[in-house]
This record gives structure tokens, C-alpha cells and sequence, in this order.
């Protein structure tokens, strides 16, 4: 299920019937279609299609493409530098492993999403209005990595101060390597195993945190739905009687991530060596 | 123990009578300086808290308000008697100084409000209960015009140090700009921005109060979902702004009850027409919105019958003319929007010389008209289909404004709501090239024809009702034929509410408490 479920959002543009990227295929005298199996729906809009007349299946295929890329790049990004931080944290010690402990429990008296929020809305007012839509997809990114390195920082400082003791460590440091190359060389390796289980996990809410923030009307513009932009513009309709523009997507989203999850489950097992 | 039925019966009469009104609509207003922003919602609040010299009752017909009465001396020369005994929120009395001094105030040039005082060279104060005006001309709308011309105590501003209107474009904030004080009937307890707006009625109002609303509370929730949760659950009493594919399904309930009426507010896209290079265009060089051919393209390529069909379920008039129904100088005649046709707007496109299109960027509202954004998306989708590469621009209506007030946009999405009723408001604000009074106050594309502005300017002083209308009618026409706007069509309104409330439409969209009953 997961493979079909990534396999079809990164195919997106190869089997979507539509690009919903392009304004001018959409046409309105064709909005509000019912899924096909309903009264007036059609095969052409095999999913029903929204108030702009867009076809909802490929708005979804396309749309589940960004939430997984803006997820992914999201904890790529968190990745580095909660774990660059942690890792010279931990080893150095002293005045820059306070700072930057400090700084993490500072940050985890927020919970996340009201830190994306605020760094996405300063990133709105900093930056030119003409350049928002172009930028809205690496602002979001930086916003979700900035509000999730925490937890890679605080793994791995833990793990670096047990490794640090350790004899090869200790040997590399005898035999005069560098601070630089006995964390990138020697540590690290050492330590990235509960990263990769986190972040796996942490992709699941990075994919939520972005649908959330795209719900609130903050994060992807109309124009390049995300699912959870979608769920937004459906939500509209859901009165009116044209329920599947927010529930598809709704239940899209709800399949991507638990697909994404389970994966981060199988990936923690395989990487568990007490379970092997 | 007589009297105990009576007291009851007179404690009952007492509660049924002062009742409370939760109100919802889309946007916050912009400001609380009733001489600083012309903005619908905006006024509709200012309404309440400060009067004009004259008002409109439930039909639209002009009454006294502040004035008891005037007189034409001659027909530039007018003396109005002013109510005697009135008090301001404070306490202050309203005299003759506080006229004057509110004219100098809402001409000064950083406010958008002088269209209500157009044509009024002078203010002069003969006693404290006698105000004359001297008119540049004669003027056939003035007691319409100064209608929304309200009245700041001078006192009040020269104590709040509040006698300039705030700089809106700059984002200032005065004393004024967020506390009131009028003659009106309701006073402003408190305004927190985004949140909710709380009025209490005023007891020493010199009015007659026709419903019994006490205390009203406005609340802009700017999500539609939400809105109409709201009034289906009874945390509001009324929203005057439906989204369109929730009426039907709010006329079938029966607890509440909705209430039709068009709205004299016309839907369009104004055109940079200004730049010699568009800020936000591929085109490099030129302004292709100069070229009447690219403006009709423009027009052609607009299906306005599926805009009303799907994205107003019926609830929109298409429009030619820039003025709705209703307006003095519509006729249904001339209002024929221009016809659907995307292979006549290629073709005229091609001979202006982008037989390939043009990309550019559209600014949009999108809390402020019905289904703003969605209709800006449609015509996206519309002009790609003539080749155009428009990219949506889309915002909050108090960011949206200040950015096209300074010119700094391409093409703009706006509505043009008629508070006088008759077109010369349109034409004037609109079209009439722009100068520092009132003149294109809301020109925001600069639109310059020295012929036009040459009718429009006959048409502020002529009195001869039929030689105004054959003005009218010509300054209409040419808007139309030269396609300075692309109108896209008028709102129609209706407002829903709980079933014990009851109110008088308004085709300007503005709601008024002291119409309302809530039993």
C-alpha cells in the first residue's frame, strides 16, 4: 500500500488525467461534477472535480506529490541541523552544548505548528508580496524544519556524549585527528541509527504540520493545491452538498500518512537489532 | 399587590424590548476616522456613531438629520438650519464650528472620503445654528451627496489631537482611527481589530429609534464554513454576506429566514492604463492595457454566464455598464455585457500584436466580495484560454487596498458600491482622471479621457434633469465601448437571520441597527 500510495503521488504527472497546475484546461461550465458513479458525474472526472471545474483526481495525485516533497525536504532540513547541532553539541560541551540546549527546551514549550505558523508569517511580511507565491513552497519547508530539529538535536547529543567516551574515539583523538573528522568520521555513524527511526516517523508529521498550516490558509496558494489546501477549498462546499472536493483529499491525506507511518514502523523494526 | 401584575408586566415590556443583535460579515472594517477611508463595511460602521447633515430613510428618500432644514439661496449658494440641542458621545454640544471644521477635515488629501463633499467649495459658518455652502456649481445631488459627509466634534479632535485624518496608505494609526465620537445612535464601546465590534445605543440620541436593538455586536469571520456554522448554532444573529452555495440550503431551515435584495455594487478589473511599462508583465517596453483592442480581448474572453451560473449559483447579474440596477443612469439597454468569444479576443489580441499573449499579474481581494478569489481564479482560467498567462495575486482587503491606492499593481480585482445612487459617484471615482480631491479617487489603473472627464465634469453642474441623463448616459457608453474596466457583474445580496429578527434590506449593503427588531 505504501508503494502505491508513493508510487502514485511521484508519478503524478505521468497518470494524471489533468495537469491542475494549469488554469487554462480547467473549465467552469464543468465545476461541481459528482464522482462518476453519481448522477451526472462522468469518467472524465473520475473523482468529481471542484468549483473551478479541475479534476479532483489529478489535483490529488498532484497534491499528495507537494505534501510528500514539502514533507520530505522539511525533515531532510531538520535532519541536518538538528543533527549538526546535536552532534557538536554534544561533543564540544561547555557554553555551546547549554546554548543550544537551552534554545531546544525554549523550543519545546511551543508545540510545533504555532512555530511554523510564526516563522511562515514573518517569512510573509519580510519577503515581496510578487514573490510569495514562488517562495511558498521553500518558506513552508524552512518553516517545518526549523520547528522539528529538536528532537534530532536532542537524540543525537545524548548519543554523542556515550560514544565520546568510548576507546576508538578516545584513539582518534590520540592519534591527532581533527575535531571536525573524528564527529563526521567516527561518531556520526554511530549515532544516526534512532535518527533515521525518527525521521521516518517525522515525515508523517511534517506531511500533517504542512496540511495544517495549508488548512489554516497560510501555506500552499490555491493555484498549487497541497492536500491540505484542498481540504480547505472543499471545506466551503461541504454544506452545500458537494461533499467529495474535501473529502477525497481528506481521505487521501489520511492514507499517505498512515502509509508513511507504517513504513517508519517496518523501517525502526529492521533497524532494531534486539528484534532482528 | 395591585400593582404586581403591572410591574411584571412592565419589567417584561422593559426585557422584550432592549434587545441584543450579533451580527456577522466577512471583513473588519479599516479604520473608525469617518473621514478617512471610502470602504463599505467601513462606513456601515462609522454610520452609527456619526450622522451627516442629512440621511436616508428606509426608502432611500433624503430626510433631515443634523440639519432640520435648508433653503437654496441661489443655485450655488445654500443655507442649511442645524438641529439645536444635539450632544456628541461626550458631552459637547453639536453647533456650526463642528460642520466647518469636519469640511476641512474631510477634504485633506489623505483620505478617500471627498467625493461627499465634490463641487462644495465652501463651508461658512453664519451662527452656531446656521451653516451656508458655496458650490463651485450647480449640483442636482447635493442633499444625496453629503449624506455620508459626517460630522467630527472639533473639540473632541482638538483634544485627541486627531484634527488630521491618519495617513492609511502609510499605515498610521491616530486617536480617531480607533475611538469614536458622534451624535449618532449608537456609541462605540470598543473595537478590537479582527475580533468583534461592540455598539450601545445612545440614550440622549436626538432620533426616534424604529427597533428596539440595545446593545449590537459585529463580528467579521472571514471563513465561509464558519460564518454560516455561526448562524445555524445561534452565536450570531444575522450575516449579510452568504457564501453562495449556502442559501439554498439556508432558506430551507426553518429557524431562520433569508431576506433578498440586490446590491448596488458593480463587480470588475481595473487596468494599469497608466505605466508606460506594466510593473507586473512579461510585456517589457509597453503597456499593452493602453491598447483599446487588448482591453475589448480582455472583456471577450470573459464567460460572465458561467462566473454566474456556477461561481454565483445564480446570485449576479452580468455586467456591461460599470453601475448596477438601481443606480440613476442604468438602463437595461445599455447594460449588455460584452458578448463570450474566445476566438474574436485571439484575434483582436493577434492584431494588437500578441498573437501569442502576455503574462501579467492580477490582484485580487479575498475577504471582501462575494466569492472574490474564486471569480479572480475563474478569469485565470478564461484568459489562458486567449493565451494570457495571468498569475493570481491574492490578499487581505486591508493589505489589497493601500497596494493599488499607491498604483502598485497591474490589473486589480475591486467593487464599486454606489452610496449616492446615481452614476456620476461611479463616473467620478472611477473614471474622471485622477487629481487630488475627488476626482479618480479610486482611479487606481489611472484611466485619463479628456473628453470623458469633460462630460463628467458637465455632468456635476447641470441641473437640467434631461440634459444630465443624455451626459450620463454618454459618459456610461464610453466607458463601455473604450473598455477602460472589464465589469464583470452586479452582486444581488440576500441576508439571512434568525427568525425573530427583523430588519429593511439594503441595496447598499449596509445594515442599520436602528431598523431592526429582534423579538
Amino acid at each position: 500500500m505504501t508503494l502505491a500510495c508513493v508510487g502514485a503521488a511521484l508519478a503524478a504527472p505521468w497518470i494524471a488525467p489533468q495537469d491542475p497546475f494549469n488554469p487554462a484546461a480547467f473549465e467552469l461550465n464543468q465545476a461541481f461534477r459528482p464522482p462518476a458513479w453519481l448522477d451526472g458525474g462522468t469518467a472524465r472526472y473520475f473523482l468529481g472535480s471542484d468549483d473551478q471545474g479541475r479534476d479532483l483526481l489529478s489535483a490529488i495525485l498532484h497534491g499528495a506529490r507537494i505534501s510528500l516533497g514539502v514533507g520530505l525536504a522539511a525533515v531532510c532540513f531538520a535532519l541536518v541541523l538538528g543533527v549538526s547541532l546535536g552532534l557538536a553539541a554534544g561533543y564540544r560541551g561547555g557554553w555551546f552544548d547549554a546554548l543550544v540546549m537551552r534554545i531546544a527546551d525554549v523550543q519545546l514549550s511551543f508545540p510545533a505548528i504555532l512555530i511554523a505558523l510564526l516563522i511562515d508569517g514573518v517569512a510573509r511580511i519580510a519577503l515581496p508580496a510578487g514573490a510569495q507565491d514562488a517562495i511558498a513552497v521553500p518558506v513552508l519547508i524552512v518553516a517545518i524544519g526549523l520547528s522539528a530539529w529538536v528532537q534530532y538535536a536532542r537524540t543525537v547529543r545524548g548519543s554523542t556524549l556515550v560514544e565520546k567516551e568510548k576507546e576508538y574515539v578516545q584513539a582518534a583523538r590520540v592519534i591527532g585527528r581533527r575535531p571536525l573528522a573524528i564527529m563526521l568520521v567516527h561518531v556520526l555513524p554511530n549515532v544516526m541509527g534512532p535518527v533515521l527511526v525518527i525521521a521516518t516517523i517525522q515525515i508523517a508529521t511534517a506531511i500533517i504540520t504542512e496540511a495544517t498550516l495549508s488548512f489554516l490558509g497560510v501555506g500552499l496558494p490555491p493555484t498549487r493545491p497541497s492536500l491540505g489546501t484542498l481540504i480547505r477549498v472543499g471545506n466551503d462546499f461541504l454544506f452545500s452538498g458537494e461533499w467529495w472536493i474535501t473529502v477525497f483529499p481528506g481521505v487521501a491525506l489520511v492514507t499517505l500518512v498512515l502509509s508513511v507511518n507504517l513504513l517508519g514502523d517496518w523501517l525502526r523494526d529492521a533497524l532494531n537489532p534486539k528484534l532482528r | 399587590m395591585r400593582f404586581l401584575p403591572l410591574l411584571v408586566s412592565l419589567l417584561l415590556g422593559a426585557s422584550a424590548q432592549a434587545a441584543n443583535l450579533r451580527w456577522a460579515a466577512q471583513n473588519d472594517i479599516l479604520t473608525f476616522d469617518p473621514h478617512s477611508q471610502n470602504h463599505a463595511t467601513t462606513l456601515t460602521m462609522t454610520m452609527h456613531v456619526y450622522e451627516g447633515l442629512t440621511r436616508y430613510d428606509r426608502n432611500y428618500n433624503v430626510e433631515p438629520a443634523l440639519a432640520t432644514g435648508w433653503q437654496e439661496i441661489s443655485p450655488t449658494h445654500w443655507r442649511f438650519s442645524l438641529r439645536k440641542g444635539v450632544q456628541f458621545h461626550d458631552g459637547a454640544p453639536f453647533t456650526a464650528d463642528d460642520v466647518v471644521f469636519s469640511f476641512g477635515r474631510i477634504r485633506q488629501p489623505q483620505g478617500t472620503m471627498q467625493i461627499y463633499v465634490a463641487g462644495v467649495s465652501e463651508v461658512k459658518k453664519i451662527d452656531d445654528y446656521t451653516v451656508d455652502f458655496i458650490l463651485a456649481g450647480p449640483n442636482p445631488i447635493l442633499l444625496r451627496n453629503i449624506i455620508d459627509f459626517r460630522i467630527m466634534s472639533r473639540s473632541w479632535a482638538e483634544k485627541t489631537r486627531s484634527q488630521n485624518i491618519q495617513d492609511y496608505k502609510a499605515r498610521e494609526e491616530t486617536y480617531a482611527s480607533r475611538n469614536a465620537n458622534g451624535t449618532g445612535p449608537y456609541i462605540l464601546k470598543g473595537w478590537e481589530p479582527d475580533k468583534q465590534i461592540v455598539f450601545t445605543v445612545n440614550k440622549n440620541w436626538w432620533g426616534r429609534h424604529d427597533g428596539n436593538v440595545r446593545d449590537f455586536t459585529y463580528t467579521p469571520i472571514k471563513a465561509d464554513a464558519t460564518r454560516v456554522s455561526a448562524l445555524l448554532s445561534g452565536d450570531v444573529d444575522m450575516v449579510t454576506d452568504l457564501p453562495t452555495q449556502d442559501v439554498e440550503r439556508l432558506r430551507r431551515n426553518d429557524k431562520l429566514k433569508v431576506i433578498d435584495g440586490p446590491e448596488v455594487r458593480t463587480i470588475f478589473i481595473g487596468l494599469d492604463q497608466h505605466n508606460d511599462e506594466l510593473l507586473f508583465s512579461s510585456v517589457k517596453g509597453r503597456n499593452p492595457f493602453k491598447d483599446v483592442r487588448v482591453r475589448r480581448a480582455l472583456n471577450m474572453a470573459v464567460d460572465r454566464e458561467a462566473i454566474k451560473r456556477v461561481t454565483m449559483r445564480g446570485l449576479s447579474i452580468p455586467a456591461g455598464l460599470m453601475v448596477a440596477p438601481g443606480v440613476h443612469g442604468h438602463s437595461k439597454e445599455l447594460d449588455q455585457p460584452w458578448p463570450y468569444d474566445v476566438r474574436g479576443a485571439k484575434k483582436l489580441l493577434a492584431e494588437a500584436g500578441y498573437p501569442n499573449g502576455f503574462e501579467f499579474t492580477l490582484d485580487c481581494p479575498n475577504n471582501r466580495y462575494v466569492n472574490d478569489e474564486k471569480i479572480c481564479q475563474a478569469l485565470v482560467g478564461m484568459w489562458a484560454r486567449v493565451g494570457l498567462g495571468v498569475k493570481l495575486n491574492a490578499m487581505p482587503f486591508a493589505t489589497f487596498i493601500p497596494k493599488i491606492l499607491k498604483h502598485d499593481t497591474s490589473a486589480y480585482m475591486l467593487g464599486w458600491g454606489v452610496a449616492t445612487f446615481d452614476a456620476l459617484y461611479t463616473l467620478q471615482s472611477l473614471v474622471r482622471t485622477q487629481t487630488t480631491g475627488a476626482d479618480g479617487s479610486f482611479n487606481c489603473g489611472r484611466v485619463s479621457d479628456p473628453k470623458l472627464d469633460a462630460t463628467i465634469d458637465a455632468i456635476k453642474i447641470t441641473t437640467d434633469l434631461k440634459k444630465r441623463d443624455a451626459l450620463l448616459r454618454e459618459a456610461l457608453v464610453a466607458t463601455r465601448d473604450n473598455a477602460y474596466y472589464v465589469p464583470l457583474h452586479h452582486q444581488l445580496r440576500p441576508w439571512a437571520m434568525k427568525k425573530n429578527v427583523s430588519t429593511v434590506h439594503r441595496a447598499d449593503d449596509r445594515p442599520e441597527a436602528r431598523f431592526t427588531r429582534v423579538d
